[in-house]
């Protein structure tokens, strides 16, 4: 067996992944020490070493303090209630009384695979404050209608009702997965022991579910810090800036501005509060499995 | 609960369930049949007064959209053969083949996966600047040639070729190109259609990355277009109904019917990971 063979089966992609990935990475990392900026772009000796610059600017920079509060807030109530909605429809469709199974599950993943760019395009018509379907459903309760996009207090809920709309599909079929994997003798022998519908659920479907729930948390978590496309297209960031994420402002800054240096240094310190989100699971998870 | 009244309550709660999460898609439909203005009118109508491809026709006259299609249609094919060419092998090979330094390879690959793909960015467009690939479909497709999930999908699959197949035919002299074509890639034929799925949809959806790249409004693709689109003509809501179903639906219709690709492959990348 020849380990020759084996590394050009292997080489390309990793000769792509080191080139096109790994190397712009660390140079990220660099570049986030200069700064690269407009004039940089034109001609590379006008760039210089400015040691931690960058990022005592940005924490200097009230806008990024709003985008990671924005980020963070669309991050903690967001997620949960996608995971939520996920596990609810998972539980229903689970259930043995369910008629044309496939065909609700296809309905209900439909949205994951659409576009972002295009399903946003259709909820702003939604949430449009005249002419929009979901102020028009809220008139028949007896509710004022809401300027969703125009209201910096209701621009984010909006972004969040949307996003668990577009995304719940996906963790939904994680978890019928994880709960057709629990045997069915686990919830028979309780049923005879006396125990609740409430009760199996708390005692046997939870603990069951906790690993897979510890992944599900981590994957949407990580995809909600890089919120971005859905506050391009629906409010560009606003209004009054309520919809600006750290991504949104990295942008801004990188490819409207041309702080190349300076946006690395938010890319930089994104990544790094990600990986803290990521780390802090786990080690949650970890404490929770041995109490 | 009586036991008479749950399958009327579980099933009448996934119909409701159902019908709000499809009605923002068949409202889009809906409203991009359209007639100039109509969906513009409070309380906002359901159905089409007389159904018109008015919309569809401003939308393929006005501007670039046709070749922001073939752009986005072109750019997904090729990003798709480009995934297979590059992950396959590599994920065969991690699976079944022994090499020197494979384990360590494998989990400095996973750990790269931690890195969000934003944090290249800004360096790749400097790279690709350099050597005049900015604004290209070259620059484009770039950085997913190669992706440690498409690796990952492929090696999760390949680690269930039983090895005495391959021993076999090692001891029939057969070399290991040879039976990669004419063993292995038969049996992974269901997860290169996983693979397949993933790599055209995450390049038909990408957007962030494009809208970096390309510059001209021609070499643009569908979703970049259309949030151009967008920005512009915020108030024309047929119009942008029908940008969103010409974006939306022949994708939708094509990866619902391989659907159970798709479903294995996001499982074998969450559950068993």
């Amino acid at each position: 067996m020849t380990s020759r063979a084996a590394w050009t089966f292997v080489s390309p992609a990793l000769i792509a992944i080191a080139i096109f990935f790994v190397v712009p990475v660390i140079a990220a990392l660099g570049l986030s020490f200069t700064d690269f900026d407009i004039y940089g772009v034109a001609d590379r000796h006008n760039v210089r070493f400015i040691g931690f610059d960058n990022y005592r600017r940005l924490f200097a920079t009230p806008l990024f303090w709003s985008a990671l509060r924005n980020t963070v807030f669309f991050v903690a109530v967001g997620a949960p209630l996608s995971i939520a909605a996920s596990l609810g429809a998972a539980v229903l469709l689970d259930a043995r009384v369910v008629r044309a199974r496939g065909v609700f599950r296809t309905a209900l993943f439909a949205p994951v695979v659409t576009t972002v760019v295009a399903v946003a395009v259709i909820w702003r018509y939604i949430f449009h404050a005249r002419y929009g379907f979901l102020n028009y459903v809220l008139g028949w309760i007896g509710l004022h209608p809401i300027d969703w996009l125009g209201d910096p207090h209701w621009s984010m809920p909006a972004m969040i009702v949307f996003a668990v709309w577009k995304n719940f599909g996906y963790n939904m079929i994680i978890f019928v997965a994880g709960l057709q994997s629990i045997p069915a003798d686990l919830y028979e022998a309780a049923r005879i022991d006396g125990a609740g519908r409430l009760a199996q659920f708390r005692f046997i479907t939870v603990p069951a579910l906790a690993p897979t729930m510890l992944l599900v948390t981590i994957l949407t978590m990580v995809g909600y810090f890089q919120l971005f496309a859905e506050p391009y297209v629906m409010t560009r960031g606003g209004p009054a800036q309520s919809t600006t994420s750290v991504l949104y402002f990295m942008f801004e800054e990188g490819f409207k501005w041309w702080n190349l240096g300076y946006a690395s240094a938010i890319a930089f310190v994104l990544f790094a509060i990600m990986l803290g989100g990521t780390l802090l699971q786990l080690a949650l998870a970890r404490r929770w499995s041995r109490a | 609960m009586k036991p008479r009244a749950e399958p009327w309550l579980v099933n009448g709660a996934l119909i409701v369930i159902v019908l709000v999460t499809l009605f923002p898609l068949v409202w889009m439909v809906s409203v991009s049949v359209m007639a100039p203005g109509e969906a513009s009118t409070s309380p906002p109508p359901v159905l089409p007064a007389s159904p018109s491809l008015a919309a569809f026709r401003e939308l393929f006259h006005r501007g670039t959209i046709a070749r922001n299609v073939a752009n986005s249609v072109g750019l997904a094919v090729a990003a798709t053969v480009l995934s297979l060419a590059f992950n396959v092998t590599a994920g065969y090979a991690f699976a079944k083949l022994r090499f020197a330094g494979r384990d360590l390879v494998w989990k400095l690959l996973l750990g790269v996966m931690l890195i969000p793909g934003q944090v290249a960015m800004i360096p790749l467009f400097l790279m690709l600047k350099q050597v005049g690939l900015v604004n290209s479909y070259a620059g484009v497709l770039i950085p997913g040639l190669a992706n440690v999930f498409g690796i990952f999908l492929v090696r999760q699959y390949a680690l269930s070729i039983p090895d005495e197949l391959l021993e076999a035919a090692r001891i029939d002299g057969a070399g290991e190109w040879r039976i990669f074509w004419s063993i292995v890639l038969p049996v992974l034929r269901p997860i290169l259609v996983t693979l397949a799925i993933f790599a055209f949809l995450a390049s038909w959806n990408d957007f962030l990355w494009p809208l970096i790249v390309l510059a001209d409004d021609s070499r643009q693709t569908l979703p970049v277009a259309i949030a151009a689109l967008s920005r512009e003509h915020a108030g024309d809501n047929e119009l942008m109904m029908a940008g969103a179903v010409v974006t939306i639906l022949p994708v939708l219709a094509v990866v619902l019917a391989l659907q159970r690709y798709y479903i294995q492959g996001l499982l074998s990348g969450s559950v068993k990971g």
